[in-house]
């Protein structure tokens, strides 16, 4: 089933149950390992360790963040493909594969080693269907966690969406529920494009409903977390959850949030945005990248360029500082943005 | 012995990689290309002995000197000039160029101009034949140079290959210069076959001016892959005529001597004598197997001065198979 966005939320009345960001993700995995039979999974510590005699596999930790757990039993090391420490070298071969009809899916464990394999998402998953005339497509699915807010310090706990989504011929997904994550992961499997999936480390053990049917979430698409008149608050991965948090202090407040949670980057729902602001003529835009050239500013524009007549007040972005992320817990989490920021930045438009 | 229609196919293709670059240089000065051409005259014994072994099932992985790599692959020249050109006939509408020639439905991965960037995709397809059980029918083959072979991709590349048995073949066309660099200051061994030795798979050095000696290393390497046994390296020592790009003037850092030594061991001339001495062709045969083949390529220049340039859409097409927001820049 196509899910139309807009419905989401308390009052879907559809079969489901609670569940762990991390379960759904994983229960998405093996159900799209189920239904195609291209697709298959590689990335470092997967299969979690070899028996040295049997050379079967451990699964040891279920895979980073246990997102493959059990997987490799089911499937087989032919479809759960562990990967030696060489991103360039196994995004590549994905990329090789996706080119020649697989449909690879590849876990980069943290966000930040995107970095290594960069080349190779730039230079071939990115651009070959465009510099070969359409000749090709790259059905590649990437993930990886990003974020701050659990000591995983500089090299382990980046955002930066924003690099991602600059890039022509690829997509960016940043799920940030286990709803999300089920759909946005099942769309982007599906998808004939190279779709990087964001996961944030703060989501992995979060809980919240999933629909037991199948169902996929349209790429591009945007969703209201939340109704509301006086401000629209933009969220997107964990920052949708800040949003939420931000908007129930307001309502203590008498001050009536709307909560945009856009899941996807690129493709951007432009138009929920513009709808919203359009109403509450005030928009904050909450980013746990860096500020410089990040999706807030970039939302900051299109808001400026397109509903420049609808706005009461700046537009205003609450995120990270211009800083690498700090180790010391009391570092980081200034470093954060969180809802009390967002509060005082929403009170502050409204001369509060 | 090989059959005789495969040896005229091993000259014709040499000749035809040949004649093409000639006249794509040519095209390239009178200013009918768009913008940079890397040409491969000098090392056509190597594609060809290569993909002499190779079918449309088997995918090549190719570098910004890929031309030699097309042609011996099967792709029709006149796109290929038309591509050069710029033009909406070729073989990537247009959008790629010279670096970026690439036909998929012959099996071929793309040129790519980022220095050992396609080394992975080759080994990608290789991945894809193996996992789908196909592995004799379809092999990967990793065209790249010896400035690729410090790359820490074709490293990575290799080792991947090799811990999971992939049919893919890793050749390594050393035409002793990386731009104006030579190989002996930039890669730490005398052979880069040697470089296989870490990754627990044959390294074979081979005269990659002789496209006998190719096709025999490469007949070796191929059954290799398609029975399964795994990847292989092979170094083939050669050189390119011409500069590194159409403009590069080599006597700024090669010497006139150095030159006409590779020139004594030119691919098509050692061929010409070899099957001429040993009776297979007459000196006369080989000139109307060649005149063929000249004619083919001015039909090419022709095929690609007359052909349309592409018209403005292009631009904007191709980037996705589907994309919900509008391409077009702000203006």
């Amino acid at each position: 089933m196509e899910v139309n966005n807009s419905n989401i939320g308390p009052g879907l009345e559809v079969n489901g149950q609670e569940m762990r960001y991390r379960d759904a993700f994983n229960n998405t995995l093996r159900s799209e390992l189920e239904y195609d039979k291209n697709v298959l999974i590689i990335g470092e510590d997967i299969s979690g360790g070899f028996d040295k005699k049997t050379k079967e596999p451990l699964d040891a930790w279920g895979g980073p963040f246990a997102a493959t757990k059990g997987l490799v039993q089911d499937f087989g090391v032919e479809r759960i493909m562990d990967a030696p420490i060489s991103e360039a070298g196994f995004v590549g071969a994905a990329i090789g594969a996706a080119l020649t009809g697989l449909r690879p899916v590849v876990d980069l464990m943290y966000f930040d080693f995107t970095t290594v394999a960069f080349d190779q998402l730039l230079s071939n998953a990115a651009k070959s269907r465009y510099m070969f005339g359409g000749q090709t497509k790259v059905p590649l699915t990437l993930f990886a966690r990003s974020g701050s807010g659990t000591g995983h310090a500089a090299q382990h706990s980046s955002a930066f969406y924003s690099i991602l989504a600059h890039i022509p011929g690829l997509k960016v997904v940043t799920p940030s529920d286990p709803y999300s994550v089920k759909g946005l992961l099942s769309a982007a499997i599906r998808d004939d494009d190279p779709v990087f999936v964001v996961n944030d480390k703060k989501l992995i053990n979060m809980t919240g409903f999933v629909p037991d049917e199948d169902y996929r979430i349209e790429l591009g698409k945007g969703r209201y977390l939340r109704k509301g008149n006086d401000v629209t608050l933009v969220g997107m991965s964990y920052t949708s959850v800040v949003c939420k948090e931000a908007a129930e202090k307001l309502e203590k407040l008498d001050i009536d949030a709307e909560v945009i949670d856009l899941m996807s980057l690129s493709p951007l729902d432009e138009q929920i945005i513009i709808e919203s602001v359009s109403k509450t003529n005030r928009i904050v835009i909450v980013d746990e990248d860096n500020p410089r050239a990040s999706m807030a500013s970039e939302i900051a524009a299109i808001v400026s360029d397109k509903a420049f007549d609808y706005l009461d007040a700046p537009v205003k972005r609450v995120t990270a500082p211009h800083t690498p992320v700090p180790y010391s817990k009391g570092l980081e989490d200034e470093f954060m943005p969180d809802s009390d920021d967002v509060v005082q930045t929403v009170k502050n438009i409204l001369d509060i | 012995m090989i059959k005789e229609d495969k040896l005229i196919w091993m000259y014709q293709t040499m000749c035809r990689i040949r004649f093409f670059e000639e006249a794509m240089l040519e095209q390239t000065y009178k200013g009918n290309s768009m913008g940079v051409t890397h040409p491969s005259d000098g090392q056509e014994a190597v594609p060809t002995g290569i993909c002499a072994h190779l079918s449309d099932n088997d995918w090549i992985g190719s570098t910004h000197r890929g031309h030699g790599h097309c042609i011996a692959k099967g792709l029709e020249t006149d796109k290929m000039m038309a591509e050069i050109m710029g033009k909406y006939t070729g073989n990537c509408k247009g959008k790629g160029g010279s670096m970026h020639i690439a036909d998929f439905s012959k099996g071929m991965l793309g040129a790519n101009a980022i220095v050992g960037a396609s080394i992975p995709l080759a080994v990608g397809a290789a991945l894809t034949a193996k996992y789908q059980g196909k592995e004799k029918d379809s092999i990967g083959v990793a065209f790249f140079g010896d400035g690729a072979s410090s790359q820490g991709v074709l490293h990575e590349s290799m080792n991947l290959a090799s811990i999971w048995k992939l049919p893919v073949i890793f050749a390594c066309e050393n035409n002793q210069y990386a731009e104006a660099t030579p190989s002996w200051y930039a890669v730490s061994v005398e052979d880069i076959a040697d470089r296989a030795a870490s990754y627990n798979i044959p390294g074979v050095i081979v005269d990659g001016m002789d496209v006998f000696q190719v096709y025999e290393a490469a007949e070796e390497a191929v059954k290799r892959a398609r029975e399964g046994k795994g990847p292989t390296l092979l170094e083939l020592k050669t050189y390119r005529y011409h500069g590194h790009f159409h403009a590069d003037q080599t006597e700024k850092y090669r010497t006139t001597e150095e030159e006409e030594e590779w020139h004594k061991k030119d691919c098509i001339k050692n061929f010409e004598e070899k099957v001429v001495q040993q009776k297979i062709f007459t000196k006369s045969k080989l000139n109307k197997l060649k005149s063929e083949i000249q004619k083919e390529i001015e039909e090419a220049v022709e095929f690609g001065l007359s052909s349309p340039l592409p018209p403005s859409e292009v631009l904007y097409e191709d980037v996705y198979v589907n994309y919900s927001n509008d391409l077009k820049g702000l203006r």
